[in-house]
């Protein structure tokens, strides 16, 4: 479904990926993992097409997304995308509602108001939000609220294909477990391809059906989920134990 | 930081940095004017570029114009009395304001309020990724951002441009009526014998360039903007600066393409 062939990215004298080889089948949850700024949002914003990588192929359905596209084309494309990003990146020029009605108020996927609305307000249950927050600015609202409409955003036309990046940071562990269930339930129920960011390994054996893990500019380890324990790779398990003792450097 | 070098070597390096930025703003420009053939439009989204950027700029626009309008009779009038052409203070107001200070003045206003404004929150767009949504959710912010404001600026800044030129008049008429002695009736009638449809119409062309300069301005700087407050900050400083010093240089070519002959 998703393929990343030998993916590179520098910014200016800062190479952040030096060949990326990932890929996720149609309907498989992909957790990537790896420390902060190893360039883990790059990697999705380069599937995108929202950054343009140095080399290597990104092939979405068969289709390599980095040449050139007519606007058309490039629309519907990226219908067929949900995107929750690190952070949250809500308009705030518009009401929450209105934010995660954004798609179903202009363009193709247009419908009146009052349907457009109420599928907001539905979208926002889901996430755990009530009616009361749609009318709100997001200025208004906490880090973990602000998140949360992002992701009832990302889910809110029913894309066949959603990024979370780092959807459980900020949140409390137990609204952390309804969004791990939310993002399982997509997947399973929906049939849509996921990748999610995270740094959190209850979110991994929540959400993952593969684990890939970014170090370096590169994939250090990938495979599914449970091999994931049993995998010797140093780097691998310094992560998923916490430990400050290991390859990764920590700088004291 | 930029570590210090010679005079010589800085003015070359930003030459060539300015002839890049030149490319770079003619190919938003073009890019903008593409944008603003093709669908889809945002029409709601001109509306509130169109109260922002015009309405909202009226009382501002208003206070400048009369002020320079009433500076300038006392000036003409004094400057007048050096070779007893006191009376031409009616005429030489009505052409001062409509073809130079109404539009240049205005220009400059919406410079500092506009352009920094749009400028500003593009840029902060830009640096919370709602840039990057608005294209995932499948829509172009030039379209979505760019195209409408700087429509509303085409439209609305000759509109205020007129309005600045009026009440300029308006003050140098009420400072020669109330303080020099002028008779009302006549320095009205002089006003409007005097003025040419050309000066109207340069006024008028020179508002549309200088506004869309200003609009385009904004948001090339915004959506160009580095990371971080500190990238908002510069965005935001450069773009009116950039904005000022091109209104003023097309300022001078309108001029001279209007008024030499
Ligand atoms: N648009 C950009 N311009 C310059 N540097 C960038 C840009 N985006 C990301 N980076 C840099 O790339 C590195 C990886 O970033 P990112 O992918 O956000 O890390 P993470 O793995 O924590 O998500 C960071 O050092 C960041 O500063
Ligand atoms: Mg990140």
């Amino acid at each position: 479904m998703i393929e990343l062939r030998n993916v590179h990215k520098a910014f200016g004298s800062k190479h952040v990926l030096r060949g990326i080889d990932l890929s996720v089948d149609q309907g498989r949850s992909l957790v990537i993992i790896g420390g902060s700024g190893t360039g883990k949002s790059v990697t999705l914003k380069c599937i995108l097409g929202l950054i343009r990588p140095d080399a290597g192929e990104i092939i979405v359905g068969g289709e390599p997304v980095t040449t050139a596209r007519s606007a058309k084309a490039r629309e519907a494309f990226l219908a067929r995308f949900g995107m929750l990003f690190q952070g949250a990146a809500l308009f705030d020029s518009m009401p929450v509602w209105q934010n995660v009605a954004f798609r179903l108020m202009r363009g193709h996927l247009k419908r009146p108001k009052a349907e457009a609305r109420e599928i907001a307000v539905a979208k926002l249950q889901r996430v755990g939000l009530g009616p009361d927050v749609a009318d709100l600015y997001p200025a208004e609202l906490s880090g973990g609220m602000q998140k949360r409409v992002g992701l009832a955003r990302a889910i809110a036309a029913d894309p066949e294909i959603i990024f979370f990046d780092e959807p459980t940071t900020g949140l409390d562990p137990i609204m952390a477990g309804v969004i791990n269930e939310l993002i399982r339930e997509i997947v399973t129920e929906m049939g849509a391809t996921a990748i999610t960011i995270t740094h959190d390994m209850t979110s991994v054996r929540a959400i993952a059906d593969e684990v890939a893990m970014i170090h370096a500019g590169k994939v250090r380890w990938s495979g599914p989920i449970a091999k994931m324990d049993a995998a010797t790779d140093p780097y691998l398990q310094q992560f998923i134990t916490g430990s400050a003792e290991g390859p990764i450097e920590t700088l004291r | 930081m930029e570590t210090l070098i010679s005079p010589l070597a800085l003015l070359g390096r930003r030459s060539l940095a300015a002839f890049a930025a030149i490319g770079r703003v003619a190919l938003f420009f073009l890019s903008t004017l593409s944008h603003m053939a093709r669908p889809p439009f945002y029409f709601k989204e001109l509306l509130q570029a169109i109260i922002s950027i015009g309405y909202f700029s009226l009382p501002v626009v208003g206070l400048t114009a009369i002020f320079t309008g009433g500076a300038l009779a006392l000036q003409i009038y004094s400057g007048g009395a050096r070779f007893n052409a006191e009376a031409v203070v009616p005429q030489i107001v009505a052409i001062g304001m409509v073809r130079e200070l109404g539009p240049v003045l205005v220009g400059l206003m919406i410079a500092a309020r506009v352009t920094s404004s749009v400028a500003a929150e593009i840029a902060t767009m830009k640096v919370t990724e709602q840039i990057d949504a608005l294209v995932t959710l499948s829509t172009d912010p030039m379209k979505y951002l760019t195209v409408p404001r700087v429509l509303a600026a085409l439209i609305t800044v000759p509109l205020l441009v007129a309005l600045g030129d009026v009440v300029g008049i308006m003050g140098g008429f009420l400072v020669a009526t109330e303080r020099l002695g002028f008779n009302p009736a006549g320095y009205l009638q002089n006003t409007w014998d005097f003025l040419e449809a050309l000066d109207i119409i340069s006024s008028l062309v020179k508002g549309a360039v200088f506004g869309g300069i200003s609009a385009l301005m904004g948001c090339y700087y915004g959506m160009n903007s580095g990371r971080g407050a500190q990238g908002v900050g510069r965005a935001t400083k450069s773009s009116v600066v950039a904005a000022a010093v091109l209104i003023l240089a097309a300022n001078f070519l309108l001029t001279q393409a209007f008024f030499t002959i």
